[in-house]
């Protein structure tokens, strides 16, 4: 029992449970799940098909935060990314061409790409902070696709492309599947591969790092591109959900929510130890508030409040101030105020 | 003693010469070098269009709409540069000054009094900052989270308070916009006096007080300053209020400025205000900066806007050169950085 | 002499006892300071004397004990705390702000005010007049970061007579400064003394501890040893009393200093006029299989700049190296471990160490790193690397899955050397491997590097302990002031012939 309670993940599990029973409770259509014409409905479909962005997304802030970084630029990626695509469709001939449809993506996808070399590039080679490196993409990003798509909201019709997001396969929406590919594709490489435990090495201690002899710097150039095309693909589902790119609105406060997410899922934003299963509970720990505030009538957008409490708790939670005053009340022979000087005894034991 | 030792030490003294004075003061300044550069940059913005428009660009109305259209950043980027030195970063000013803007809007025309609805609407940006000053601090929360707190609450208030546009009729608020004291073409209006005056009491603060050393003191090392028995905890927590209070005074100058508070308001402005900042030659690793340079910066932001205005380019350049200008910024600060560790 | 018992003390400690998880850092501790005497805190890394001065000035809080004060009972909860209490510090790594000027450091928190507002020419006046009767003039308005180190420890001490400060303490303030330094340091020191304030010295240096110091306190393990007049304690007894038995165990190791190197042959490396601008002065060394060269020299003296240079950890911009023979460029530690060079750096937190990951994740992290990411190493082979060096080293716990920062200097210095040997290397450089372990530790380390040389590895030892090196290294390279001064056989000099050697060789009539 004392097992379960120190694992990492309890509280972000545990979180989710509570979520969705408390949603249960107070609306028991919350877990009905219908089969209607070879489609499953329900809240809880739902949250699995408008968690995708997010996930994505996420995933690619958990492989930067975990290097000791963040990518800001995520939202203006996503922009540029959904005006990529849409413009390519438009211009075309047949934007309801597979093909077309297919080229758009794949070319969206490799701007992202190179989007994400840039902010790499910024961080790994020119070692300029993260938040300011990829802020200017940030500031940037959602001019360009403000120029890509003349200033415009450029919607299309195209089925094609529309099915992205709002398709079913196999009973289960398109968009599910394409969570379910991210999760294990970043899964596998990070930890069938040594990438993940070299990057945590990056995150914890860059300079022993280098001097093991891990490429850091590759590494950290790797992170970005990682989160960069990641949010490109987002990008593209979330201009095929509303059908149109709306450079403005397009991953507006995504960043904030995909790190909300990663750090509500157990990674410590310090860098170093990652959890892509807490991240991926992040998320729909996120996508089931979300619901929740939408269904108790709350306009969404007054839904920050709601989250800024969240990060308010999760970060006092988190803090060894908090954890140093539970820890007086578990155990009264501790002494007053050790968990909050750990960090300067270590250095003396050294 | 030791009375009778007068070897004179320090590098700036070893040298001699009439070079003595020219590199004496640039050595003693180089913490100004980037504010000179973001002055050069907004001389050669002005020269440069003044030269494209022919003559059309420097004239007294431009130039006092530069302030009157900036006001509301120029404060929030007083407040910001507190927070910079000392390190840390505020990403809740934009929407802080939207949720100050709605809210002020909504008490005037549910009929409260101005005399109360203003301090009302400045301790709430204070309050906001309060907390994000005690996260900060007291439960060791990275500035850039605890401030994202703060971003999301905010916002959701703004919408809380209400969820579209409150025009404002209150006729002492309206009057900060449009009364215009002017001499010639040139104009002021009350607005862009509060942000001046900002300005002048930031830069007293900064470099007149013993918390304004405080806070330089913390960007360059906060462990000395602790182990220096400075006030750290109190100057940290300050600092934060300081933007919230900035931010709250913003809101009131916007919505002064707009006629109306907006839930919608200063979206992504947080970024413009950290732009104008670093452009103004303020280190993000705190410790160097000058509240004038930030004003310098804000001027710069400005002019590209108005610029682009001019020129009848699409308003996303606007995003696309302030940010490229950002880039520009921080690279020429780490080479300062890395050349003054090296020589260290 | 200054000082006698019958001054009646300044600060007078009794029982401190400090514990922090896992460890009993100071056991019952008495320390007493008198006014206008020079105390120094000896002991080994680990010793406690840190530990006891963060007691001191609030940084820790203790556990059990009394600290009284000029005759008052306290407990300092800050280090404002102390400072309000005239206890001022000097630390190691000057604790001041590089970014603000010399005057603004000396008075910050105490600046000349006017209604509230800082005149500046008053304080500018007020820095220059602390600076000056510490026999500093220097400008009070240019920057800091634009002195060198011993001059910034001049001005934190300035800054302690801001404070009227009556107790001072200097924490190892002599560890980056030169000779000519050190002096100037040691008459502002000694002015100090005459002027009733009692100082608190730690140092490294032994001759410095004998040139300054009225009275020495010794510490072993975190509990007291004595407190002496320095006359009633020559160096023999002081060492003896810092290291304790502990001296005999590691005399009981046998030398390797004297087992013959066949040098006809190629060396596994050898570096032509490696130098770097401001770092290190060109300088050659030559290591041959089965070898262990001993860097001697101070801390500073460029030991580790060069051993950095050879490993590629900072890029030389001059000379060049040859391995096996070959020209090859190192000019990162990838190159260098791809030429099967390992280095450990003596800063085991900072550079070598990654705290969070567990002891198996450290051990094969290097071999990992040159196999790339894309290949995993197998969880039998990694296992078994492992485990195999868990125990031929001793590292305690043998739990592979114990997170590294937990374990004890001496078993973290162990997993590192398990890293690098994980690796094959051919050249093996250890700089300072045995800082601050406990002696069994030490004892293992040293007896390992002792094992693999006779079998064949090139090994490049830095230990500011010269028994060490001698014990080890059959060739010893000294070098002083960022320059290599020579080379010795170890067989050819004892310790003291070492250290005269160190501090005397080619500097003619210099003392």
């Amino acid at each position: 029992m004392n097992r379960i309670y120190k694992h990492r993940l309890f509280w972000p599990v545990l979180s989710l449970l509570v979520l969705i029973v408390v949603n249960t409770i107070a609306r028991p259509q919350f877990i009905e799940i219908t089969l209607q014409d070879g489609r499953l409905y329900g809240a809880l479909i739902d949250i699995l098909r408008n968690s995708a962005p997010l996930m994505l997304v996420a995933l690619g802030m958990t492989i930067v935060i975990a290097t000791r970084g963040i990518d800001l630029s995520v939202g203006a990626v996503m922009a540029v990314s959904g005006a990529v695509a849409l413009t390519i469709i438009d211009r075309s001939g047949s934007p309801g061409a597979v093909g077309t449809v297919f080229v758009a993506v794949i070319v969206a996808i490799l701007v992202s790409l190179v989007l994400g070399a840039w902010n790499g590039f910024l961080v790994s080679v020119l070692k300029i902070q993260p938040i300011i490196a990829t802020l200017v993409l940030m500031l940037a990003g959602r001019g360009v696709a403000l120029l890509i798509t003349g200033g415009f909201i450029t919607t299309v019709n195209s089925e094609p492309f529309a099915f992205i997001a709002s398709g079913y396969v196999l009973l289960l929406p398109v968009a599910f599947f394409i969570s379910i590919a991210a999760i294990a594709a970043v899964a596998l490489v990070e930890r069938r591969t040594a990438l993940g435990v070299l990057t945590e090495s990056v995150g914890i201690n860059p300079e022993a790092s280098r001097l093991a002899g891990v490429r850091s710097r590759g590494i950290i150039w790797g992170a970005y591109m990682v989160s960069g095309t990641l949010a490109g693909a987002a990008g593209v589902i979330y201009a095929s959900n509303i059908k149109a790119a709306d450079a403005n609105a397009a991953g507006l406060f995504i960043e904030l929510y995909a790190i909300l997410a990663v750090v509500l899922g157990g990674t410590s934003l310090a860098g170093g130890k990652f959890s892509i299963a807490g991240t991926v509970i992040g998320v729909f720990i996120i996508q089931t508030l979300e619901s929740t505030i939408l269904f108790l009538g709350v306009p969404s957008a007054q839904s920050p409040v709601f989250f800024a409490v969240v990060v308010v708790v999760v970060v006092v939670a988190q803090s060894q101030r908090m954890r140093g005053a539970i820890a007086r009340v578990g155990d009264a022979f501790r002494k007053q105020d050790a968990p909050e000087r750990d960090d300067e005894k270590v250095e003396v034991a050294r | 003693m030791t009375a009778t030792m007068t070897r004179s030490e320090g590098r700036s003294e070893k040298r001699t010469g009439a070079s003595v004075s020219v590199q004496g003061f640039f050595t003693r300044h180089s913490a100004l070098m980037p504010t000179f550069a973001a002055l050069a940059i907004l001389l050669l913005l002005f020269a440069g269009a003044e030269a494209f428009l022919r003559g059309d660009f420097i004239t007294p109305r431009n130039i006092s709409a530069l302030l009157l259209d900036n006001a509301y950043l120029l404060i929030l980027a007083v407040g910001m540069t507190f927070v910079i030195v000392t390190g840390g970063i505020d990403l809740s000013v934009g929407s802080v000054m939207a949720f100050t803007g709605i809210l002020g809007a909504k008490l005037l025309a549910e009929g409260m009094p101005v005399a109360i609805a203003i301090p009302v609407i400045l301790a709430g940006g204070a309050v906001i900052g309060l907390i994000i000053g005690v996260l900060v601090q007291y439960f060791n929360v990275q500035p850039f989270i605890a401030s994202l707190a703060g971003l999301f609450l905010a916002r959701g208030l703004a919408f809380v308070v209400s969820l579209s546009s409150i025009k404002v009729e209150e006729p002492a608020i309206l009057w900060l916009q449009s009364t215009r004291f002017s001499v010639g073409g040139w104009y002021i209006t009350p607005t862009g006096i509060i942000a001046l005056l900002a300005v002048a009491v930031a830069a007293f603060v900064m470099h007149l007080t013993r918390m304004g050393r405080t806070v330089y003191a913390i960007g360059g090392s906060e462990s000395s300053a602790r182990l220096m028995g400075l006030k750290v905890a109190r100057t940290k927590v300050m600092v934060y209020v300081i933007s919230g209070f900035c931010a709250g005074l913003a809101g009131l100058v916007l919505t002064a400025y707009s006629g109306a508070g907006y839930p919608r308001n200063g979206i992504g402005t947080e970024l413009d205000a950290i732009a104008a900042v670093v452009i103004g030659g303020t280190l993000l690793t705190g410790g160097r900066g000058y509240v004038i340079g930030s004003m310098i910066g804000v001027f710069v932001y400005g002019t590209i806007k108005t610029i682009i205005t001019f020129m009848g380019a699409e308003q996303s350049w606007m995003q696309i050169i302030v940010g490229a200008l950002l880039l520009l910024f921080i690279v020429v600060q780490r080479a300062i950085v890395a050349r003054s560790e090296g020589r260290g | 002499m200054t000082a006698d018992n019958d001054v009646p003390p300044i600060v007078e400690m009794r029982g401190i006892t400090i514990r922090f998880p896992g460890v009993l850092a100071l056991d019952g501790v008495d320390f007493t300071l008198r006014p206008g005497e020079v105390h120094s805190l000896m002991g080994e890394n680990g010793a406690g004397k840190s530990t006891l001065i963060k007691a001191l000035t609030g940084v820790y809080s203790i556990d059990s004990g009394t600290i009284v004060v000029g005759g008052e009972r306290r407990a300092f909860a800050t280090a404002a705390d102390a400072q309000e209490a005239g206890i001022s510090t000097v630390y190691q790594e000057v604790n001041l702000c590089e970014n603000l000027t010399v005057g603004e450091n000396v008075m910050l928190g105490h600046e000349p005010r006017v209604g509230g507002v800082i005149d500046w020419r008053a304080t500018h006046e007020a820095a220059t007049h602390h600076l000056d009767s510490l026999g500093l003039r220097i400008d009070p308005r240019s920057r800091l970061s634009s002195h060198s180190i011993a001059i910034q420890q001049l001005v934190a001490i300035s800054r302690a007579m801001v404070l009227e400060s009556k107790v001072l303490v200097l924490d190892e303030p002599t560890s980056s400064l030169d000779r000519g330094e050190v002096e100037r340091l040691f008459d502002v020191i000694r002015g100090l003394r005459d002027k009733g304030v009692a100082i608190l010295f730690v140092s490294h240096f032994l001759e410095q501890v004998y040139e300054i110091s009225d009275r020495i306190t010794v510490l072993r393990n975190g509990a007291l040893v004595g407190e002496h007049p320095i006359a009633e304690l020559p160096r023999d007894a002081l060492v003896t009393k810092m290291i304790g038995r502990e001296l005999d165990d590691l005399a009981t190791l046998s030398s390797s200093a004297h087992r013959d190197i066949d040098r006809t042959g190629t060396p596994v490396v050898k570096a032509s006029g490696l130098g770097k601008r401001g770092i290190l002065e060109p300088a050659d060394l030559e290591v041959y299989p089965g070898e262990v060269v001993g860097l001697a020299g101070l801390l500073g003296s460029g030991r580790t700049e060069l051993v950095r240079l050879l490993y590629g950890a900072d890029r030389a911009d001059e000379g060049s190296m040859e391995i096996h023979g070959q020209h090859a460029k190192v000019h990162s530690p990838r190159h260098a471990i791809d030429h099967r060079i390992a280095f450990s750096s003596e800063n085991r937190r900072e550079e070598g160490l990654v705290p969070d990951l567990t002891v198996a994740e450290n051990i094969v992290l290097g071999m990992q790193a040159r196999q790339g990411w894309v290949r995993r190493l197998g969880k039998a082979e990694s296992d078994a690397v492992v485990h195999g060096w868990i125990e031929a080293l001793g590292v305690r716990p043998a739990n592979p899955h114990a997170l590294v920062g937990n374990l004890s200097g001496g078993n973290q210095q162990k997993v590192l050397l398990a890293r690098w040997l994980a690796t094959a290397p051919e050249l093996l450089v250890l700089d300072e491997p045995t800082r601050g372990i406990d002696v069994g530790a030490k004892a293992d380390i040293q007896r390992k590097v002792s094992e693999l040389s006779a079998d064949g590895l090139a090994v490049v030892f830095i230990s500011s302990e010269l028994e060490e090196v001698l014990r080890l290294a059959q060739r010893i390279a000294v070098m002083r002031d960022r320059r290599k001064i020579g080379e010795l056989e170890s067989a050819d000099v004892d310790i003291d012939g070492l250290i005269d050697y160190i501090a005397n060789e080619g500097e003619g009539s210099a003392a």
